[in-house]
């Protein structure tokens, strides 16, 4: 019953998707006032959608199986939150997600973009709707979440116990608002280029949405990153993983993004770039779905995929991409823009949007290199951290400064080229201090000391820029949080230290300056798995330290996930992580200290709430 | 013979192709001195010669019955039911680390029967099997 509710009112809203896109089509080429009819279709097709998401999501609650995505995914024993986040934690249900939050935005875009040219308006519905339409169509032809099975089998497969966690739970929902989010940039950018509507009241409205897809995306990667370091156990916080890097991409195209329509914005400059920027940002996201779910990569988060939806996506991909380009070099015709460069607000922007740029094609060369390479060669490789870490690390020394420097400079030029004392201290300042930090600490990672400086330098910065007045709170806090974000991975990545040995129960063993004892292990049932809590302590210089990291033994689907146990201060977060061998008494034990930790969680949050504030501003 | 505003401009333009040729070829010499190529244990048996400053990423099944545990390493073998090797490894274990479940070891080769890992490579669920495994497998 709930899932016949569920696929037909789907189809419906597939109907409702196509008379969207002719009747908006229609009030475009007549240049006639929208009427109240499209607002009226736009929110019955949103609500639609709603019912379809709700009758899965109360399918996933009840336990219904004689829903196929049900039965793979869930178990009547699982605890109701991860029922819940199972709607979600599939391939069918989260592009179900997807399409509920494209609508969402598309309503919300109708009824907020009152004030703005009516041609702009439907058009953009237009384009949103062809999204929307690609979306409905990619779901009902490879990935249709209603199917039956039959006869009802008793109980489900379960979900991966890997992904049952708090912050994954809540992790593709939010990463996916900051993906969607960019469905109404590209729409809205392609729109405003055919209406010839590339203008102020554009770029601040624009900005709106490039705000919340930039929190959204920014708090989703930083809650996969968290996921990362306490699920899969592996002590760090980002691995350069193809899967991090598909959303790291969009978050950087973003960035950009986002400054220049400040520029575009107060100074009318950069309409091109700005076009294509926020072209790119929603290709990035579209591309990033693709190789996720296709199962093109080789990712240790690859789910087991199914070719055929990965062509679907492309075929959809490459639809935009010609659109986007046909209209583009159709209707780029934008008066010759002031490109002379001068010392200003703008420059410091445009040569940072290059460094972003950069950044961008290192990660995107290193992502899907490999994948080129394996369809001509044949050959399979991967590309590791250090390919990224060498490209990256000594171009974000000029970018560090520029951030630094920029936010200070005038509009249009700055006029007196004032140095200011204090920033010279500072720029020693800096250098002394990373002079003393390599001096003091053996350090292993020679070439990150080179950032030292620079991080620091924009650290000491935007602390001062703190309590200037002139400057936009959103814009300080962000820069802030950023700053204290990059000293802090510097930090982390050099003074993380780790052993890892394996024990039998009452063993201890001394490694370096730790001695670690494996105390006892209690063995425990708990609803759906079994817990096994191991006590370990660690001692360095007679202070003793106690962990109780734990193993948890699913049965449905027959798994086994690592907790570890995290101490975590300010300063320094300590953690043992334990791993089991099957028919062995061994336990593989792990103690990693990790400093600044926190902090580069709070920098990320730093860095959201900045958007925030700036997002409030811009809807007063 | 140019006006200055020509000039500059053909200037910018050389700096930036300048910039672009220098970014292409400094990503290209990272790329290659940064890449791991994945082999099965057959194709290491057929390679002509061996680089030892390499990584590689051996893949395939763990043999059963050949996990040998002490304190320091882990040893195991992997088997594409062709070619088998051996491998000493130093460090965290993944979950799925499974006698007759697929691995990915990543390391230097000591010689052809031996690699030293630095790295067990951990996967998402238990069905899961990484396309590189799958394809050793199946050729077999």
């Amino acid at each position: 019953m709930l899932n016949l509710i569920g696929n037909y009112s789907l189809v419906l809203a597939l109907t409702i998707s196509i008379i969207i896109i002719f009747l908006s089509f229609k009030t475009f080429k007549s240049k006639e006032n929208i009427t109240f009819n499209i607002f009226f279709i736009i929110s019955s097709q949103f609500f639609l959608i709603c019912i379809s998401f709700l009758t899965l999501l109360l399918a996933f609650v009840y336990s219904d199986f004689s829903n196929l995505a049900v039965y793979f995914n869930s178990h009547s024993s699982k605890p109701l939150f991860y029922k819940i986040s199972g709607t979600w934690g599939n391939h069918e249900g989260s592009l179900l997600l997807w399409l509920l939050v494209l609508s969402l935005f598309n309503l919300i875009f109708y009824i907020k973009s009152k004030k703005l040219l009516n041609a702009f308006r439907s058009l953009t519905i237009f384009f949103q709707q062809i999204i929307i339409l690609g979306f409905l169509l990619f779901i009902f032809f490879t990935s249709n979440p209603f199917q039956l099975v039959i006869p009802t089998p008793i109980e489900g497969l379960g979900l991966n116990p890997i992904l049952q966690d708090p912050a994954l739970a809540i992790h593709p929902p939010i990463l996916y608002l900051g993906y969607v989010g960019s469905s109404i940039i590209f729409s809205s950018s392609l729109s405003a280029l055919v209406c010839n509507y590339v203008n102020k009241e554009w770029a601040s409205d624009i900005k709106k949405w490039t705000l919340i897809s930039w929190i959204f995306l920014t708090v989703g990667i930083m809650l996969g990153s968290i996921w990362a370091y306490y699920e899969l156990g592996w002590g760090g916080f980002w691995f350069w993983d193809p899967v991090e890097n598909v959303s790291l991409m969009p978050w950087l195209c973003l960035t950009a993004l986002l400054h220049c329509t400040s520029v575009l914005k107060k100074r009318l400059n950069l309409k091109s770039w700005t076009i294509i920027l926020a072209i790119s940002t929603f290709i990035l996201s579209m591309s990033g779905t693709f190789l996720v779910r296709s199962g093109i990569l080789n990712s240790v988060h690859t789910f087991a995929n199914d070719p055929e939806r990965g062509l679907f996506i492309l075929i959809f991909l490459t639809f935009l991409i010609l659109i986007s380009l046909i209209i583009y070099f159709k209707h780029n015709n934008f008066n010759q823009e002031n490109k002379s460069f001068i010392f200003s607000k703008e420059s410091a922007i445009v040569i940072n949007n290059w460094f972003m740029m950069y950044f961008l094609s290192v990660v995107l060369i290193g992502t899907v290199y490999p994948i080129f390479l394996e369809a001509i060669t044949n050959e399979k490789i991967s590309v590791g951290p250090p390919y990224f870490n060498q490209l990256i690390i000594p171009f974000l020394i000029p970018f560090l400064i520029i951030m630094a420097l920029g936010p200070k400079l005038e509009w249009i030029k700055n006029k007196k080229v004032r140095v200011k004392l204090t920033k010279i201290i500072l720029f020693v300042l800096s250098i002394f201090i990373s002079y003393l930090i390599v001096r003091h600490f053996s350090t292993k990672v020679l070439y990150l000391t080179i950032l030292i400086s620079p991080s620091l330098y924009l650290f000491f910065i935007s602390v001062i820029d703190l309590n200037d007045e002139k400057l936009k709170l959103s814009q300080k806090l962000s820069h802030f949080g950023f700053s204290i974000l990059i000293v802090s991975i510097i930090l982390n990545s050099l003074f993380s230290e780790e052993v890892s040995v394996n024990l039998k129960k009452g063993e201890e063993r001394q490694l370096s300056n730790y001695l670690l004892k494996f105390k006892n292990i209690t063995k425990t049932e708990i609803d759906n798995f079994t817990s096994l809590k191991a006590e370990i302590h660690v001692i360095q210089n007679n202070k003793e330290l106690k962990f109780y990291p734990e193993l948890r033994l699913y049965k449905v689907p027959e798994t086994i996930t690592s907790e570890a146990d995290i101490k975590t201060n300010l300063f320094n977060d300590n953690l043992v992580v334990v791993n089991y061998l099957k028919d062995t008494d061994y336990l593989n034990i792990r103690y990693q200290k990790k400093p600044f930790m926190l902090l580069i969680w709070i920098s990320a949050i730093l860095l959201a709430i900045g958007g925030m504030i700036g997002l409030r501003k811009d809807f007063k | 013979m140019y006006g200055k505003k020509v000039k500059l401009r053909i200037l910018f333009l050389s700096l930036i192709l300048a910039v672009l040729i220098l970014t292409v070829f400094l990503v290209l010499k990272s790329l290659e001195e940064n890449v791991v190529y994945f082999i099965s244990p057959s194709e290491i048996k057929e390679l002509g010669e061996i680089d030892y400053n390499k990584k590689y990423r051996v893949g395939g099944m763990v043999k059963k019955n050949s996990v040998n545990m002490s304190a320091d390493y882990v040893k195991f073998i992997i088997t594409d039911f062709k070619s088998e090797i051996s491998v000493k490894y130093s460090g965290v274990i993944p979950n799925l680390f499974i006698e007759e479940k697929g691995v990915v070891a990543e390391g230097f080769l000591k010689d052809r029967n031996f690699l030293e890992a630095s790295k067990i490579l951990a996967k998402h669920d238990e069905n899961y099997m990484p396309p590189e495994v799958k394809e050793a497998l199946k050729e077999k």
